[in-house]
């Protein structure tokens, strides 16, 4: 068997044409995702509410980076993790400090937007890695259990992680931060999910990319054919945690305010709604994340022509946001429901 | 010292709730292999369900004693009965069309269901905590009440303080526990229960209905819960749709630490439980008892995944 590095492998096997892949990658995507930002800001700017649309906008990217990533986790992996959430916390923790306490001495207390883009841009890094490092330590001892007792488990961390920032004086415990520097241009979310989005993609439909398949479909299986059942759930788990870790990097300037009630139980369970409503794929989490993002903003009567908004009374668009967990409960429920009609036993397994 | 029993004392009372609530758990969990996230919520529906009961019955909250006696004992079997149905209902519409998918649909259907009972009362009901009458009387005993002159001259007060609240809420358990151990393991019902819990197929060729079975234990899981429920707003005086979560959770701490299937194991891993979180609040920090049950949770499931009584499993291809 050929030992290709546990990495980013790239689709075409050919050295040159991973060559011409991976430059493609590398300018293209930068290039791409600033054509883009230009473009939603000058078309945001024509926009009657610009702040608002701009903070949906960025919104859609956090969670769709935030949705791959865990998708990786509970879809390809198939080990569910009920506790994306926490690494989210530590990313977002992370970079609230390195830019509110580091910050100022590495970039001074006034700096032009270029010094404070990169120095952001290395906090993210940074936040990631630190995310990723509690996923390895997360992720070692409890991808021993499965199914459920996972789902427990990760939820348990979750909820620790939660109760330990609510603690620390030093990240100002329940109040947060809420004095961040406000990122307002979506660039940097753009990149992040593109990059989040071609590592697993590229993870999984590499060669060694079966492997995380395989310990989805059939754990001992898997095993018994020579695959490290444990080295696959580990690296989904650190990767799964990286990309959480840099979503919430973002998502806490992209907010500009976070405390430790925002990466609670729930937001983890909204994140695992967009996987499961995602039905396994990449482009499916994607689209789930976008609709379940714009879902509690049309409820309130965003995005909409004044016509639609006023042919309806104020009370019922106040009231209706309120339905917006319920709306989310049952497309789980029925998401189930559904999937379990066309295959019964022995049919195709649930990828979220 | 008095503060140490004091705390055991809350402990006890705090753990006889979790105990009531981790029973249903470990029920469902035996006869169906699923942990049925949503039991959790079955207790707030219990005590929102009671809370209305005892305004039909006249009780109004406040801080005095206003309700009567016969109140809390048309409340609390009501209320119990309600749960269950409320319990079958779920079983018969989320769980059963999953009987033959694969566990973690079954599991995320159960976290649906939670959140549909918690989001779906707040939409409802609203957020906002309702006070609930004190339907059993607010009656309080004190023992060795002790006044000591300390060094610098501040007065130090100590004494041991025991309600009635807390008398009923771990009697009305005790009765409870020894009632379902009576079905359990004394009627023929409960010898079914066990041999379903044991293995469905075995129990289907023995011409036990095997459905009836998981439904019957659906309704008294959740019978059990809604007691847990009326007494924990009793205790704590307020009911909201969200109440059910952490108790929920821990109580399910508490099956997992007792053995998940195991019947006395809920009520000793429920018990456990109560006294470690009211010892990590009286001693270190109200706002780590939260955390402790996950603390809890991770060691037992690292170390011993079978719980304290439980048997270990050993997986088959």
């Amino acid at each position: 068997m050929i030992r290709a590095p546990l990495a980013v492998v790239p689709v075409p096997a050919h050295r040159t044409h991973a060559a011409i892949y991976w430059a493609a990658m590398l300018v293209g995507a930068p290039l791409v995702c600033l054509a883009l930002n230009q473009a939603m800001v000058s078309t945001l700017a024509s926009y009657p509410d610009t702040a608002y649309a701009a903070q949906v906008l960025l919104n859609v990217g956090v969670n769709a980076t935030l949705a791959v990533s865990l998708n990786l986790i509970n879809g390809y992996t198939g080990q569910f993790s009920l506790g994306h959430a926490g690494f989210m916390a530590i990313g977002a923790y992370t970079a609230a400090a390195l830019m509110y306490y580091l910050g100022p001495q590495v970039i001074g207390t006034t700096p032009g937007v270029a010094a404070w883009g990169v120095y952001f841009a290395a906090v993210i890094v940074v936040s990631g890695l630190v995310s990723a490092l509690a996923g390895l330590v997360v992720g070692v001892p409890s991808l021993r259990l499965k199914g459920d007792y996972l789902a427990i488990v990760t939820l348990g961390f979750g909820e620790i992680i939660r109760v330990i920032l609510l603690n620390l004086e030093s990240m100002r415990g329940a109040r947060g931060f809420s004095d961040l520097e406000k990122l307002d241009q979506p660039f940097l979310v753009l990149l992040v999910l593109v990059v989040c989005v071609v590592v697993v993609r590229n993870l999984v439909s590499s060669t060694r990319g079966l492997a995380f398949l395989s310990v989805r479909d059939d754990e001992i299986a898997a095993e018994s054919v020579g695959v490290n059942t444990t080295r696959y759930k580990v690296s989904a788990f650190v990767v799964g945690a990286y990309f959480a870790g840099v979503a919430g990097a973002l998502y806490s300037h992209t907010q500009a305010y976070i405390i430790p009630g925002a990466f609670d139980f729930v937001k983890s369970m909204e994140i695992v709604a967009m996987v499961v409503l995602g039905g396994g794929s990449i482009g499916g989490t994607v689209l789930a994340a976008v609709g379940l993002t714009l879902l509690p903003e049309l409820l309130k009567g965003g995005f909409m022509p004044e016509v639609m908004r006023n042919a309806f009374p104020d009370a019922m668009w106040r009231a209706l946001p309120r339905w917006r967990m319920v709306i989310y409960s049952l497309i789980l429920i029925a998401a189930m429901l559904i999937q379990s009609r066309g295959h019964g036993r022995g049919g195709k397994k649930v990828k979220g | 010292m008095a503060t140490f029993v004091q705390q055991l004392i809350n402990g006890v009372a705090w753990g006889s709730v979790y105990a009531l609530i981790a029973l249903g758990y470990t029920m469902v969990y035996g006869v169906l292999r699923m942990i049925n996230f949503a039991h959790g919520d079955v207790v707030m529906v219990g005590a929102m369900f009671g809370l209305w009961l005892a305004g039909l019955c006249g009780a109004v909250a406040g801080p005095e004693f206003t309700g009567s006696f016969t109140a809390f004992l048309i409340v609390l079997p009501v209320s119990m009965a309600f749960c269950a149905l409320v319990g079958i209902a779920i079983e018969q519409l989320a769980y059963r069309p999953l009987r033959r998918s694969p566990r973690i649909a079954v599991l995320i259907t159960a976290i649906g269901v939670s959140f549909l009972l918690e989001y779906g009362g707040q939409a409802v009901l609203g957020a906002t905590p309702r006070a609930f009458p004190r339907l059993v009387g607010g009656t309080t005993w004190t023992f060795f009440e002790q006044t000591t002159v300390l060094e610098d001259g501040s007065m130090h007060f100590s004494s041991l303080v025991i309600s009635s609240i807390d008398l009923i809420i771990v009697s009305v358990s005790l009765a409870l526990m020894l009632a379902l151990q009576f079905i359990v393991f004394g009627t023929k019902i409960g010898k079914a229960m066990r041999a379903v819990a044991f293995s469905h197929d075995a129990a289907r060729l023995m011409g036990i209905n095997v459905d009836r079975i998981i439904t019957f234990t659906f309704g008294l899981g959740s019978a059990l819960a809604a007691a847990a429920g009326v007494l924990l707003a009793i205790k704590v005086q307020s009911a909201e749709p969200l109440m059910g979560l952490m108790p929920g959770l821990k109580a399910f701490v508490a099956a997992v630490l007792g053995g998940i299937g195991n019947i006395p194991g809920a009520v000793v891993g429920g018990l456990v439980l109560g006294v470690a979180e009211t010892m990590v609040a009286g001693y270190l920090s109200s706002t780590y008892k939260d955390a402790i049950a996950f603390v809890v949770l991770i060691l037992i499931l690292l170390f011993k995944p079978s719980g304290l009584f439980g048997t270990p499993q050993v997986e088959k291809v």
